[in-house]
């Protein structure tokens, strides 16, 4: 191995609390790495992260003349920029430095000390090996683009939105169904205050498509992301809704002329509770106000046969049925992905009869048989039309259970308090809970719960065993008997109702995958998108400038969404006014002298990146396109490629390290 | 597959373990978060992408006396790059039989793709090849490489 005799090595060594030091002998690892080669000082410091760990730094360097940094400590993932920062205010160039990562790697996971200790030796041993081939390098700065794409138009999206757009900025708000308003748009009340939620939610939406740097793209999704953090390409496809969007009013007048005098399809937006016509809009207050057809059950797109009474009742023309998908690019410098959840599919739990009862009914289809602008025009009644007597409501359907979806939803302990009050408000019914735990930890939930107490709503601890129609006793006929274990009287009972209520969870958006390929980012176990930390970047993603916020990171209630929502529109902003970006040096570049012209490399690069010069009979890579992957340098037989940051004789030296004492 | 008690008291050991920086190196940090115990065999070197790993790297390892080698990357489609996972599993295979040829046992060399949600499979990859590697015992490749070139 050669050796750099002009590196002069500072080694720290951080304790994390009792963190690294409680499984990691940290002096014993301190002493070893004093005696290895090139180290100039090694020292062991409770908190490395903190003020006083980083000022040792700058101090030590100028004392002892340092030129190459390294620190045992956390993952770089998490503190890699703190410590590159410290680094570059010693004076010496922030990339003179190697973090090791003892905690994440070895004492977090390990439970034999003298075992991780050893491993954070050669670890060690590996960093300091390798910091010596480190090269300066500058970070470069890119321009940030200020206009932002938000994918998702549900109450996250519409937040965030208006924020950014409110501080000036240009706002893309992509939306894939032909309004924006998500599920919320579809409830009645919400909890635990009660207001009515198109109240509060419409005068959103209607800022939305009037702000003037709001563009709404509805029924239109994106279908591919390019670029890089602060310059974006994104395309989106804008779906055909047959209408000129420009020029319908929203007069509705073509739904009155459409050829079929009933309306005779499933209603999307009223759950399939109701009917609606193949040109339609999906519910009044929709954003914008414009119908369109829907081409699966329109005559003109399965026969070609019909007189297209609904274009002739347009006194604006504002019909074309020959509307193609249209491709729309767009430059953005940052993402926001509020694209939300999907409600558990009550039928995956088949013992609650979802589909086999025609009274058993999910919790969204109540929250339209209670909506005013509902189905029913807010009357609860039954398929039959009568109005139920007894009603149940089963919590977590589909949530904390082994079967079907581990984690708890989050909201429907309050939806369904919400929901039974304002059932009890419709019918007058004897209103049934049963619950596994009351789960009510927010502003004012708890007393929201206190009051359905109150109220005289019956609350029955104990998951569901079973929904059926069999009856023992005339009491029970006609009726849905749940069947429960009572765990407060501990007996199991059977409850005779009219109506069953399902709460369902909260699920990952089916396309939650592909959304997450789309734009490069990861997804937790459960399927929701993976935030970039837990505590400290709950709305940022492993790829820089794209943001997350609401449903599509985890269950979450109203006010949480709105709240992440701002947190992301701020995060965006505060990038945006920054003006610039830097980026990781990590690209590749060919030395021209060693590069034999076989162009094994170009095929290997996903952003033709590389290019072949005839003229002179040598590869070329374009920085500007790099990503910094290294598949190329892998690849090169004649070793002309190097990438920055990723030496070959940086890895070998590290092997070398891990490896040789 | 836990650890058995003869692993943890018998002889470790060493694993050279190249991580992608999107998938398997934020796997095992989510181990590390999640405290997942594993064997202490592993020494991480932390590459942006597994399309990185040189084979060079690898047979490196091996004569410098890695009893083990193992790749951790995206799974198929999810690369952060798009396809250099693809590129290392060509890299792969060719190396299983180039490590054939040296005299390495195949088991000694392991790709597999793990995800960055899924730190209990990286913990169950670490254990199963530790033990795997404990059965094989200590390679030897080192000393036969020191031996030729002296």
């Amino acid at each position: 191995m050669p050796v750099n005799e002009e590196a002069r090595v500072g080694f720290y060594i951080c304790h994390c609390g009792h963190n690294i030091a409680n499984m990691v002998d940290v002096t014993a690892v301190a002493e070893y790495a004093a005696k290895l080669p090139n180290v100039v000082l090694s020292r062991d410091y409770k908190y490395m992260c903190s003020d006083p760990g980083q000022e040792m730094i700058a101090k030590d360097v100028e004392v002892f003349k340092l030129n190459r940094i390294v620190v045992a400590s956390c993952s770089p993932l998490l503190h890699e920029n703190t410590f590159r920062t410290a680094t570059s205010k010693a004076g010496i160039n922030q990339f003179y430095f190697q973090m090791v990562n003892i905690r994440e790697n070895a004492s977090w996971v390990h439970e034999d000390k003298e075992m991780a200790t050893l491993k954070a030796k050669d670890l060690v041993r590996a960093a300091i090996s390798r910091v010596v081939f480190h090269k300066a390098l500058e970070k470069k700065k890119v321009p940030v683009n200020p206009d932002v794409l938000i994918v998702g138009g549900g109450i996250s999206g519409i937040s965030a939105a208006l924020t950014i757009a409110n501080a000036g900025k240009k706002v893309y708000l992509v939306e894939k169904e032909p309004t924006i308003g998500g599920y919320m748009a579809k409830f009645d009340k919400t909890f635990p205050t009660l207001d009515c939620a198109a109240c509060i939610l419409t005068p959103k939406m209607s800022a939305v498509l009037k702000h003037p740097g709001i563009t709404l793209l509805s029924y239109s999704e994106v279908s591919a992301v390019d670029g890089y953090v602060g310059n974006y390409h994104v395309k989106v496809t804008r779906k055909p809704r047959y209408i000129i969007e420009e020029k319908c009013v929203g007069c509705f007048a073509c739904i009155d002329a459409c050829i079929f005098k009933e309306a005779k399809f499933s209603d999307e937006f009223n759950e399939g509770l109701s009917k609606r016509k193949p040109v339609y809009i999906p519910f009044p207050q929709a954003t914008p106000q414009v119908v369109l057809i829907d081409d699966k059950t329109c005559i003109h797109f399965k026969t070609g046969k019909c007189p297209q009474t609904c274009a002739k009742a347009c006194d604006r023309n504002a019909f074309d049925f020959d509307q193609k998908p249209v491709v729309q690019e767009l430059e953005v410098g940052t993402i926001l992905l509020c694209t939300g959840f999907q409600p558990f599919d009550a039928a995956r739990a088949p013992y609650y009869g979802y589909g086999r009862y025609s009274n058993v009914y999910t919790s969204l289809e109540v929250e339209r048989l209670v909506n005013a602008s509902g189905p029913t025009g807010g009357h609860v009644v039954l398929r039959d039309k009568s109005k139920p007597k007894s009603i149940g409501i089963i919590h977590c359907v589909g949530s904390r259970d082994e079967k079907t979806n581990k984690w708890c939803s989050r909201v429907c302990c309050m939806y369904s308090l919400k929901l039974a009050h304002l059932l009890k408000e419709h019918t007058d019914a004897e209103i049934y809970n049963f619950y596994i735990d009351m789960r009510t930890p927010g502003k004012g939930y708890e007393e929201f719960y206190d009051k359905l107490l109150n109220e005289g709503v019956h609350f029955i601890r104990g998951r569901v065993a079973e929904v059926s129609d069999w009856a023992i006793n005339d009491h029970e006929k006609g009726k849905l008997v749940i069947r429960v274990e009572d765990t407060l009287i501990g007996m199991v009972r059977r409850i005779p109702v009219d109506m069953v209520v399902l709460a369902v969870g909260i699920e990952p958006g089916k396309d939650a995958q592909d959304i997450r390929r789309m734009f490069n980012i990861s997804c937790s176990n459960e399927g929701f998108f993976l935030e970039r930390h837990p505590k400290l970047a709950p709305v940022e993603t492993f790829t820089d400038g794209i943001y997350i916020a609401g449903a599509c990171q985890g269950p979450r209630d109203i006010p949480d969404s709105v709240a992440q929502a701002g947190a992301a529109a701020a995060q965006a902003l505060a990038l945006i006014d920054s003006g610039f970006v830097e980026l990781e040096p990590n690209t590749a570049f060919i030395t021209e002298e060693l590069c034999c012209g076989c162009q094994v490399c170009i095929n290997m690069c996903p952003y033709h990146a590389i290019t072949f010069d005839d003229g002179k009979g040598k590869s070329h890579i374009n920085e500007a396109l790099c990503k910094g992957c290294g598949t190329c340098v892998a690849a090169c037989g004649s070793g002309a490629i190097t990438q920055n940051l990723f030496e070959d004789q940086q890895i070998l030296s590290e092997i070398y390290g891990l490896l040789v004492e | 597959m836990p650890l058995t008690e003869q692993t943890k008291q018998d002889w470790s050991p060493r694993i050279v373990a190249f991580f992608c920086n999107w998938c398997t190196y934020t796997a095992s940090d989510l181990a590390g978060v999640s405290r997942l115990r594993y064997a202490p065999s592993t020494r991480v070197i932390r590459v942006m992408c597994s399309g990185r790993i040189d084979p060079e790297f690898v047979i490196e390892a091996f004569t410098q006396g890695a009893d083990g080698v193992l790749i951790g990357g995206c799974h198929p489609g999810d690369c952060h790059y798009s396809e250099g996972n693809y590129k290392c599993l060509r890299r792969y295979h060719l190396l299983q039989r180039v490590i054939a040829q040296m005299g390495i046992d195949q088991r000694r060399l392991r790709l597999e793709w793990i995800s960055a949600s899924e730190g209990k499979r990286l913990q169950e990859v670490v254990n199963e090849m530790t033990e795997t590697l404990r059965q094989l015992g200590p390679s030897t490749i080192r000393e036969v490489v020191q031996t030729v070139i002296k």
